[in-house]
């Protein structure tokens, strides 16, 4: 396992891993609610690149059956995402409502201030 | 038509929960809403019921979905563990079903009501869609068809900080479920299947693969969020505590006990279990963790104002004695883990549903408005003191078999601090419990307070069957032991 | 993919929040074109519509709803979520060590199940789009799952923020100020706009049956039809769209398309497959998965329409 052959074939994956990285940090660092799930979203965006650069063949194509192709790129992982895609809008449609009620409740979006707020009402 | 149902017993499992939730949409009027959710939940608990009887005679039951056979299909696979979390699941929605007709009313809007069943049958749907799968991919879609539909139903509470709540668990809950799928992307990166029985037999070859590794990591603590394992466990005191009261006990009853078996599932049928525990470390990890969280959750739970609150508490415990069932890995442990998994969803079920009625009488579940309670309220109390006594281990409660059956496996393997970590949870769970029955016995009412009777018999009878089903596997444990028993032997055997 | 970098950089550190929201709109759409690159042409364009288009779309409402800017931060960002990332990147880095290079044909993962579907996916269906019969048949399972999790969404947006008396009137503002009327009275997006929408919702008809040829199928339909009213909302207002589509519409079709793709699957029982299998609807079994495959995704694309409607509809409605 040498470090230096891998890393070309390796540096995509790698690249991807610092996006999703900087997704979760975005989740986890900020307070601003609707910040933090666009975090979640940059996060999940990423793993689907990943997903699909998995499924990459050198030299083949879309998966969709034609005269005289032999080589296509893996289908699965692009089913897969497919469905990760629309669970991830899901999941942003009904954060982004939750963050809209937490408004009108608190006056407003930052994780902090909510805090202090709840510490008051016990 | 018997034919056909009994062959096609494992789909109806899903699909009639799945088929219910559109119905439930369209109807509109509560009432009839109401009707469908319950109808079909008992359906479906006589399905769960049936199939772990087909389960115990056959061993493992197949469903091919499509018709198309794994690894190129979604099939399910059904064994002892995964039948008694059909049951596990169906009974606590067949007792809540008939709870949720007063407790609902009070607590929800009557327009939305009809919008709160379909959010329930999504929710019993996809853990059931979890409990019955065999394709690592579609239990991460049905996992989050039951998530989605936990975060709705949570922030329906009427205080605000339900939604606070749960969009703290939504955030966290989709962190879990993204290092799960990362986790999953991983393993199929190193061997180009789904199916969990096909990567039975292809991990063993490449066991030392770090992509493998890691796979394992990102799946348990993707799954260990969900089912808050300490120090994962951040969003559960909150969203127990605010969430409506029909939905505290739900959740308290399968929420976390089905990401424990998707852990389960994952972690022995498809690494192949005992050989990644003990040659990664993960089970003195987990029994680390688990260890913190009996002592340390009992002792918060002390502290307590909000009884809903230090049942949450308590719950992370209780998860913590599952945890530390399983990490010992060996038959005994893990059987004590899994019946205590089955004792603990009943007895926490019945004390949320204590404190539902109690909310439906004084509108407060604090202690200090619990004063003299049991002198009004005497029925729900008494319900209150025996789930208390299963959470202790009084003998005679099914705590107290789980327990017993904790320490024997405990003692077999020598762990000596898992011993005194039982024993020591179980004296703070003393104190706490017997903080609210001093309150609510021994203590007046108060001069201002206003009369209130005892809660509706709608309420009071699913509330009484949960405790009376866990005073019955107290003293007849055999019957739960041997589907514990053979469960565990089902996840340490690997496929067969 | 180093631009994507840079976006999510941005992201993190700027403070307006529309910019913010913009920016992750190019994000998805550089990740969209990323997927043409990597052959994945289902998924960009789902990407597309999905991620660029209705997060972006319900992003901004809830920014409409709630404020612009996020807070300044306090002095010292948080060393322990910095630290927690790195340690959660270096191991996904770990894992990725064994794994074969980027684009190798011979990676586990192209020879055990996928060959099978390349294979043989056209003797059964007899559709050249793969990921279509893989979607809609092989794996239909999780698709009626998916449609499930859009169902769950619709609904529990309604839940969370819809409001309790439907078709009142009540005066709603979609971007600030004046901004709405003077859309209404500018004659060239009104007259664009009306050409425009009936051609995007026969573009979502295309896509809708077209999915079994090249990219398309359901999802993408249903969000593109969805998109045209969403449109006509923009330029309009949402009283005279409500109109046309009222809630019990979108109600009905959020259940019907769920309820069709079900309802394939319990009629495959009855004719005495498995759930889900469509072979036994037909004659033969590519005339069968053809029938099944077309009606399940009439259900997801309904489902779909109706549920970004909704919940536009939903974020749409609130008042301010």
């Amino acid at each position: 396992m040498d470090f230096f052959s891998d890393f070309p074939g390796l540096l995509n994956y790698w690249v991807v891993i610092v996006l999703m990285m900087i997704g979760f940090y975005i989740v986890i660092a900020h307070d601003n609610l609707v910040k933090k799930i666009v975090g979640l979203n940059i996060f999940q965006v990423s793993v689907f690149v990943f997903y699909i650069t998995m499924a990459k063949i050198k030299g083949g194509t879309a998966p969709i059956l034609a005269e005289g192709i032999t080589t296509y790129s893996n289908p699965l992982p692009h089913v897969l995402i497919l469905t990760a895609i629309v669970v991830g809008v899901a999941m942003t449609a009904l954060g982004l409502a939750l963050v809209v009620r937490i408004r009108d409740a608190y006056g407003t979006i930052e994780d902090d201030e909510i805090q202090a707020q709840e510490s008051e009402d016990l | 038509m018997t034919q056909f149902v009994s062959t096609h017993l494992a789909a109806l499992q899903v699909v009639l929960a799945l088929l219910a939730a559109p119905v439930c949409l369209l109807l509109r009027r509560p009432n009839a809403a109401w009707v469908v959710a319950t109808a079909i939940t008992w359906v479906l608990l006589g399905i769960a019921l049936v199939l772990l009887e087909q389960v115990l005679e056959a061993s493992t039951l197949i469903y091919t979905l499509g018709g198309w056979p794994a690894p190129w299909g979604i099939e399910y696979r059904i064994d002892l563990a995964s039948a008694f979390m059909l049951v596990i699941i169906t009974g606590i929605g067949s007792a809540v079903m008939p709870y949720a007709w007063a407790s609902v009313e009070a607590e929800i809007p009557e327009e939305r009501i009809y919008l709160f069943y379909c959010m329930y049958l999504l929710n019993i749907a996809g853990l059931l869609g979890i409990a019955i799968t065999g394709d690592v991919f579609n239990l991460f879609v049905f996992l989050e068809i039951s998530s989605l539909s936990s975060y709705v139903m949570i922030s329906l509470g009427k205080d605000r900080r339900a939604l606070t709540a749960a969009y703290r668990y939504l955030i966290m809950g989709t962190i879990g479920a993204t290092f799960y799928i990362i986790g999953v992307g991983l393993m199929y990166m190193a061997t180009g299947s789904l199916n969990m029985a096909d990567l039975a037999t292809l991990i063993p070859a490449i066991a030392d693969s770090r992509t493998v590794l890691m796979s394992l990591a990102f799946i348990t603590v993707g799954l260990g969020l969900k089912l808050a394992l300490v120090p994962l466990h951040m969003w559960l005191p909150n969203a127990y505590t605010h969430a409506p009261s029909v939905v505290s006990v739900f959740l308290a009853g399968t929420g976390t006990k089905i990401a424990v078996y998707a852990m389960l599932r994952i972690v022995f049928t498809v690494f192949g279990g005992a050989g990644v525990f003990d040659g990664y470390g993960l089970g003195e990890m987990l029994s680390g963790l688990a260890v913190i969280a009996m002592i340390g959750a009992s002792a918060v739970a002390i502290f307590q104002t909000n009884v809903k609150r230090l049942l949450a508490y308590s719950s992370l415990a209780q998860i913590g004695y599952i945890m530390i069932g399983i990490a010992m890995t060996s038959v005994l442990g893990m059987s004590a883990g899994i019946v205590h998994l089955f004792n603990h969803a009943l007895i926490k079920a019945g004390l949320f549903m204590a404190m539902g009625c109690i909310f439906l009488r004084i509108g407060s579940v604090q202690i200090d408005d619990m004063k003299g309670l049991a002198k009004v309220m005497p029925v729900t109390m008494a319900a209150f003191v025996a789930g208390g006594f299963g959470l202790i281990g009084v003998p005679l409660t099914a705590g107290f078999i789980s327990k017993w059956y904790l320490l024997q496996a405990a003692i077999e393997k020598g762990w000596w601090l898992a011993i005194a970590a039982i024993l020591i949870s179980s004296l703070l769970a003393i104190i706490y419990i017997w903080r609210v029955v001093e309150t609510a016995y021994f203590q007046d009412r108060d001069e201002n307070a206003p009369t209130i009777s005892e809660a509706p018999w709608s309420m009071l009878i699913p509330m009484w069957t949960l405790i009376g089903v866990s005073f019955y596997f107290g003293i007849h444990a055999t019957q739960t032991m041997d589907v514990a028993i053979g469960a565990a032997e089902a996840l340490l055997g690997g496929i067969q | 993919m180093g631009f994507m970098v840079v976006i999510g950089i941005a992201v993190a550190r700027l403070r307006n929040l529309f910019a913010v929201v913009m920016l992750t709109g190019i994000f998805s759409l550089t990740a969209a074109v990323l997927y043409v690159v990597l052959d994945a042409v289902d998924v960009a364009f789902t990407e597309a519509a999905v991620g660029a288009g209705i997060s972006t779309v319900l992003m901004l409402g809830t920014l409409a709803l709630t404020t612009s800017e996020e807070k300044a931060h306090e002095s010292g960002s948080h060393p322990w979520a910095l630290m927690l990332v790195v340690v959660t990147g270096m191991a996904l880095v770990y894992g990725t060590l064994d794994m074969p290079p980027y684009g190798d044909p011979t990676a586990a993962i192209h020879h055990h199940v996928a060959p099978y579907y390349l294979e043989k996916s056209f003797g059964h269906t007899g559709l050249p789009n793969v990921v279509t019969s893989i979607l809609a048949s092989y794996r239909g399972y999780d698709t009626l799952g998916e449609v499930f999790v859009i169902f769950t969404a619709a609904a529990g947006v309604l839940l969370i923020i819809g409001r309790a008396k439907f078709g009142r009137r009540r005066t709603v503002r979609l971007a600030p100020g004046e901004l709405r009327d003077s859309m209404r009275q500018n004659v060239i997006l009104r007259v664009v706009s009306k050409l425009l929408i009936p051609v995007i919702l026969l573009f979502a008809f295309y896509v809708q049956w077209h999915g079994d040829f090249g990219p398309g199928g359901g999802f993408q339909a249903g969000v593109i039809f969805a998109a045209g009213f969403i449109l006509y909302t923009l330029i309009f207002d949402i009283d005279t769209a409500r109109t046309m589509i009222s809630p019990r519409i979108t109600r009905l079709g959020l259940a019907a398309g769920v309820l069709l793709y079900t309802l394939v699957g319990v009629a495959s029982m009855l004719k005495g497959g498995t759930f889900l299998d469509y072979s036994v609807l037909a004659d033969t079994q590519v005339k069968g998965q053809h029938l099944g495959i077309l009606l399940v995704e009439l259900g997801v694309g309904i489902t779909v329409a109706s549920a970004m409607v909704s919940i536009f509809f939903t974020f749409a409605g609130q008042e301010r």
